[in-house]
This record gives C-alpha cells, structure tokens and sequence, in this order.
C-alpha cells in the first residue's frame, strides 16, 4: 500500500490530457527567447515569473488568466511583462469575476487548453468556491474520466503583509478537503519555479497557494535540474530532538526557530511540508517518529485545520514512538484580525518555541503527566 | 398571449411578443426574416424534427414511470418542451458544442446520446453516460448555471484555437516567423480571432438569477464570443414563478450586456428552428453572442420529486395544453400533406421500441464500481485515494474470509 502514493510526477513533460494534442505552431521571436539556465538568486516572485514564462513558450496551449495580470503585471507583479512579450491573447486581462475566472478556464481546459488563473487575493476566491469545488474538482470523476481539466491556480495567501480584511487569508483546509484538487505551497524560490511548472504539467487542477509575504523572499533557483517531486514533502533541516512541520510563509519562520531552539542545544528537525494535497504524512510521521516530537504550523486557524489531519494520521502510523501529543501552532478560531493585531494572531518564532518546549514537557513515559492541551 | 409579464413591471407595449410562424391551431404565417429558414426545409428533415419531438415525450413517459416503480432515483421531465428543444438543436451544426442543463432530452437525443445512456444518472449508477466529445454535448450539469461559464470558456478556447491556426498559416506562407503575438497588441481586442462554431449555453428561467450566468454573459460580451443563451423560459422554477426571476422578459437582459435578445414562441417548432439558425448565421459571421428567449411550458412537474398541483392552477395548465407543441406541429403536416398516417404510425411504434428498450436496459443496468470512482476522482496517483481505496480493498476481503454466508459483509 505504501508504493501506490509514489506519485511519478514528469517535471515538466506534458501529460497527454486532451485529444487533438496541438502541433508545435512557429513561434514569434519573442516566444523564442531563451529559458534561463544554471544557477541564478532571484526573489520568489520572479522565480514563478520565470515558470510561467516557461510554460508559455513550452506550450503554445498554456495561458493566462486573471485580473490586473496583464499592462500592470498583476497586483504582486508576478506576470510582469509577460504580456508584453506572450500577447493578449495568451495572457488575458479578466472581466472582475473570480467565478468566470475559473468557470472559463474550465471551459478551456476541457477543449485542450493549460490554463493558469490568478485570484488576486486569498480572500477573494469565495465567488469561485462553486467553480472549483462542485465543477472543477469533480469533472474527471463526473464523466468517468473522460474530461481532464488542467486548470491551474495561483492563489496569493496568508498574512503579515499589514493590509486591510480579505488580504490575508489561509483558505487551504477547504480546499484539501475537496477530492480532486491538488494543493501545492511552496516556501522557496527553488520551490516556486520547480512546483509551479509541475502544477501546470499536471493533467488535475492545482491549487498553488503562494506565500505573498514571502514574494521578495531571495533565494537560489537551479534552473537545470528538477526540484524534487512537487507532492511530496522534504525534510529541509535534520534535527534529533523533534519536528517542525509547516508549509509555505511559515517554512522560514521554522527554520529560524529551529536556529534558535540550536542556541539552547536543542536539535530540531524541519519538514516542509509543500504539497497539502496529496499529503506526504509517510515524510512526516517518519520525521516525528525518529525524533519522538512533532509541532505543526500554519497560519490557518488550527481548529478543523490541516494541522489537526497530520496529528491524527501522525499518531496513527507513529502512536508508540511519540514521547508526546502532536502538538499545533497556528490561527485562532475567528475571522482574520486587523492587521494591526496580526503580530498576536500570527505564529512566530516565540509560539513555535512555546510548543516545542510543550513538547518537551512531556517524559515519553507516563502519558498521563500530560499537564496542558490548549494551543498556543 | 404566450408568457404575459406583470404590466407592473414593463409596459404592454415594450415587451416584445414571441416569435412564432406556427399559430397554436397549426396554421403557418409568413415572416419576413425568418421564413426564409424554413421554407428551405426538406419534408424529410420536417418529419425529422416530429419524430424527435415525439420520442422525447415518451422516453418522458416511460422514464415517468419508471421512476415511480422505485427504478430511478429521480426524473426531470421535458414534456412541453420538446419544440424548444428539438428545433434549436436541429438548427445547429453537429460540432456546435452544446452546454446542457439536466432537462435537455430532447436535444440529447437528436444529437444521438441513447436513452439508456440518458439514464445513468438518474438511475444513479454513474454520475453522467456519455462522451461529451462524442456528440458535442457535454453532460448535464446540475448545479444552475455553472455551464454558462464553461461553455464561455470553450468559446474562449474556440477563437483562441483559431488564433493558433491562423498563426500556423501565417508561419507557412511567410518566410519569417511572425511577430504579430506582441506587436499589434495595442490594436487588437484579445483573442479577437474568427471560428465558425457556435456554442449553445442552455438555462431555465430559474438559473437566469444565478451569479454565473451573469459573469458568463459579461464574459462573452467582452470576449466578444460565438455563443447563444438559450433560455428556455418554462414559467416555473420549481414552484417559483419565472417572474419573481425578472420583472423583464429575460430576453431584454441581453442588451444590458450589449448583445441581442430574441423571444421566440418555444412551442412553435419551426419558430424556434429559424430563430437559432438565423442567430447562429449571425453568429458565424461574427456578431456573436445571443440570447434566445425560449417561452415555453413545463407541462409536467419539475422533477418525479415535486407536486405542482401545489402552486399552479388547473386552468393554467390547460391553457398551455391547448399550446402543446406536438398536436400543433402535427396538425401542420398534415394539412399540409407533409406527413401521412403510416409515418405518425412508424413513430409511434419507434416510440414504442424506445420504451421496451429503455426499460430492459435500465433494468439491466449495473453500477460503476467504487474502485472507479477511486480511479477518476484524479488523473494520476494520489497518495490518499491509493491508501483508502487500499484499505477498502483489505476490509472487504475480510469479510470474505471469514465466509460470512452471502457476502453480505462484503458488500457494506
């Protein structure tokens, strides 16, 4: 049982979704210009600019779609200039309709097309929810698996970005829980560029949440070889004492407080976690059964979150090697706060902190000592 | 007059009156437009469209009473509706991708979807029966007005397939590659690209409410796309009037968008076959979208789950009955001498067969397996379908080997 999940993902060889696959039309000298090759620093924003770019001359099937993405560049700048050098029609300035967006963009995928829609913030994919949940999702299973619909979505999600309400939301739980979606959130530049050309290689729509905090985040993209499959999660940090888990913008902030819990001769172990659906919970429950502890981070509230799914599927492949509960760090159970307050709502370095010397708290012998439950 | 509106809410004179050549008594009257489209019909293809009409009332009836034999979960009768149907349908090309509701039957059949594959979902043993690429029909879509978008987006896909042939030939005949993709982008409106396919975007009166359907017309009307709203106005959205929908006929919604709306009588057959063909002309030659306002009626009850004695008259009914699509079409052929008794006899034998037919295959009709559905919910493995669908699998054969008399076990 445990191969089946070894999902074989090409890195960015098309699958053969449709019929009528398109023949390779010549291309404008523009579409021709070279992918970029080796080793380059780039911040994460133009690391999935340079994916989409990629993409588009790759495939003269794949396109755009989305609001403000086109003369503006999208509101983060993540299309910048690729309307200039893709066209109009392959980079599409949307009506304002979340819906159409993704309802179009079905109807694109089912005739051959690789669509990518941007939603322009987190808070604004409620009036696509219908599209992606009751369509989207479910049309390869609805018709027997004669209709693929290859849309991909680039989501921008979470906080710390001091904006105003609906700018700052961790939306995944829902989308995890919706069969026939993938969730991807990558952390790193690297990440960004390898697992957004895998989303949109990949014949199921994908959901990639992209840590917009992070956008300005610096970091190293190989442009020569595969980052390793985008659905499975990585562990980025060895460590023997216990495991952080988190994804996307709080992969950073684990790391940093792993560094710090290292000052206190505390070894702790990072996962990044990267793909929310599949979840990789075979790296995971590996990861905290060798190192007896594990804490879960996400930004999202953590009640019916994503971390309570790994705890449970943690302790029921590693019960009798944990030396303590699964323990989560994340949202609180409200609407996401003033951003004036989100410094109090967001997991930090100090909370992830908390929780491992929560963890630690516990012998690993008498399970009864168990002294608190509560999060923090 | 078919579909009155409130005059509270429009003017008498502002509303336009239904399209209509065939006269509820059968008699034919000229139009200047649309005649022309019918006129141009052969006797064969006139029958054609009886035939199709008549079919789909009795797989109605057959699948009526099936349902109330507790052998489908569910039927949502067209009967009523069969003109509407049939003649818009007929009015297309058969690549002319058709985005359904759930009451199409009428044009499902005509494209060649048989009844048994009509029937799986409402038997439930699969969530749809057919190949959309098959017959250019995509499967029914349930929840109202999502399909709007997706036929939106696959007029979208049409132009921009379009643009692709055209850069195909563009890169033949020059000796350079072209460099219009970015160069000519300030003069151009995007995808703005001609095809010859036009798509039909089906609703009721009831979806015309729906968010979707609103975006999907804003999408066509700034894409520019080759699309006809066919909106089958049947007067009830299960037991809510089509007014309290719109206080203006739909078909008036289309200008808002900067599109042409039309009413057509829905149960005047040929009406509703000029209407869709002089639309899909236009539409051909570049003046899409369209609306069509269908005005027809639901003669039946919205689904075998509803009583519509409950919220509409008797009278009601019976002035529509007195419209009925089918006695007024026929009485029309026969007149004149279109049609004669031994071909109304072959139909009604053919509907005959539909139905024994039907009803042996819905009979015989087994259920996708859970594994299938395992396998379709993706394209390519997924670690968490794989376990579950694992962990079924060893549950199952559990109860086999402990031989539990009958497999009932195994089955749960």
């Amino acid at each position: 049982m445990t191969s089946t999940g070894e999902a074989k993902m090409p890195t960015v060889q098309k699958g053969t979704a449709q019929k009528g696959t398109a023949q390779k039309s010549e291309k404008t000298a523009a579409e021709h210009a070279e992918r970029p090759s080796g080793r380059q620093q780039m911040v994460l924003a133009k690391a999935i600019n340079a994916a989409l770019a990629d993409e588009l001359s790759a495939d003269e099937k794949t396109l755009l779609i989305g609001e403000d993405i086109g003369a503006l560049g999208g509101v983060f700048r993540v299309t910048d200039g690729l309307q200039a050098r893709f066209g109009v029609d392959r980079v599409l300035d949307s009506p304002l309709a979340e819906s159409g967006i993704v309802g179009s963009a079905i109807g694109m995928s089912m005739r051959g097309f690789r669509p990518v829609a941007e939603i322009q913030f987190d808070g604004f994919v409620f009036p696509a929810f219908n599209q992606i949940t009751t369509q989207l999702s479910k049309m390869h299973n609805r018709t027997n698996g004669l209709v693929r619909t290859p849309v991909t979505i680039r989501l921008p999600y979470g906080g710390s970005i001091g904006s105003i309400e609906h700018h700052s939301e961790s939306p995944e739980a829902l989308f995890v829980h919706t069969a026939g979606l993938r969730v991807l959130a990558p952390s790193s530049p690297q990440d960004a560029y390898w697992m957004t050309r895998q989303a949109i290689a990949c014949d199921d729509p994908v959901i990639i949440l992209e840590p917009k905090r992070r956008y300005w985040l610096k970091g190293d993209v190989d442009f020569d070889t595969p980052a390793p499959d985008a659905f499975r999660a990585q562990v980025i940090r060895t460590g023997t004492d216990a495991t952080i888990a988190a994804y996307g913008p709080l992969v950073p902030v684990a790391l940093a407080a792993a560094e710090a819990a290292a000052q206190d001769g505390r070894s702790i172990e990072v996962v990044d976690i990267r793909s929310l659906s599949p979840l990789d919970d075979e790296t995971i429950a590996r990861s905290a059964a060798k190192t007896r502890r594990l804490v879960v981070a996400h930004e999202a509230p953590t009640f019916g979150g994503l971390g309570g799914e790994i705890a449970a599927r943690v302790s029921e492949r590693a019960y009798h090697r944990l030396a303590a509960p699964v323990l989560r760090v994340g949202g609180f159970h409200m609407p996401y706060p003033p951003s004036q307050q989100e410094h109090r709502y967001l997991p930090d370095i100090d909370r992830m902190l908390e929780a491992l010397e929560r963890s630690f708290g516990y012998s690993g012998e008498d399970h009864a000592s168990s002294r608190r439950s509560t999060h923090g | 007059m078919i579909g009155d509106y409130p005059e509270a809410a429009t003017g008498e004179e502002s509303v336009v009156q239904p399209i209509q050549l065939l006269a509820p008594d059968g008699t034919l009257t000229e139009h200047e437009v649309y005649s022309a489209y019918v006129n141009g019909l052969s006797d064969a293809r006139l029958r054609e469209l009886y035939r199709y009409m008549a079919l789909e009332r009795r797989l109605d009836a057959e699948a009526t009473s099936l349902q109330r034999q507790g052998q489908l979960a569910l039927w949502v009768p067209a009967t009523g509706q069969e003109a509407a149907q049939v003649g818009t349908v007929a009015a297309l090309r058969s690549k002319d991708m058709i985005f359904p509701t759930y009451r199409e039957h009428g044009m499902a059949l005509y494209r060649g979807i048989s009844p048994a594959e009509l029937l799986v979902q409402f038997r439930a043993t699969g969530h749809s029966g057919w190949d959309p690429a098959t017959y250019a029909f995509h499967i029914y879509t349930v929840v109202l007005g999502a399909q709007t978008l997706h036929a939106a987006g696959w007029a979208m896909g049409a132009k921009a397939e379009s643009r692709l042939e055209t850069l195909r030939e563009a890169a033949h005949t020059a000796s350079k590659p072209s460099d219009d993709a970015a160069a000519s982008q300030d003069e151009r409106a995007p995808l703005d690209y001609p095809t010859d396919e036009v798509v039909l975007a089906c609703l009721g009166d009831g979806a015309s409410s729906q968010g979707d359907v609103h975006e999907s017309m804003v999408f066509a009307s700034s894409y520019h796309l080759p699309m006809i709203y066919f909106i089958q106005n049947n007067h009830w959205a299960i037991s809510v009037p089509a007014e309290r929908q719109s206080r203006t006929p739909l078909a008036h919604r289309a200008e808002g968008y900067g599109f042409e709306g039309v009413r057509v009588d829905g149960n005047d057959v040929l009406a509703s076959y000029a209407v869709a063909a002089h639309q899909a002309e236009a539409i051909r030659a570049g003046h899409g979208p369209k609306l069509i306002e269908s005005v027809t009626y639901r003669m039946g009850a919205h689904t075998t789950a509803d009583d519509p004695t409950k919220y509409r008259t008797a009278d009601e009914v019976a002035s529509w009955k007195a419209k009925d699509p089918i006695d007024r079409y026929r009485s029309w052929l026969v007149s004149g001498d279109k049609a004669d008794e031994a071909f109304f006899s072959e139909v009604e034998e053919e509907g005959k067969s539909l139905a024994a037919d039907l009803r042996s295959s819905v009979l015989s009709m087994t259920s996708i397996d859970l594994d299938e559905v395992f396998d379709t919910v993706y394209t390519e493995p997924h670690r968490q379908v794989e376990v579950e669908k694992g962990w079924l699998k060893d549950y199952e054969a559990g109860f086999v080997e402990e031989g539990s008399a009958g497999g009932e076990g195994a089955t749960r």
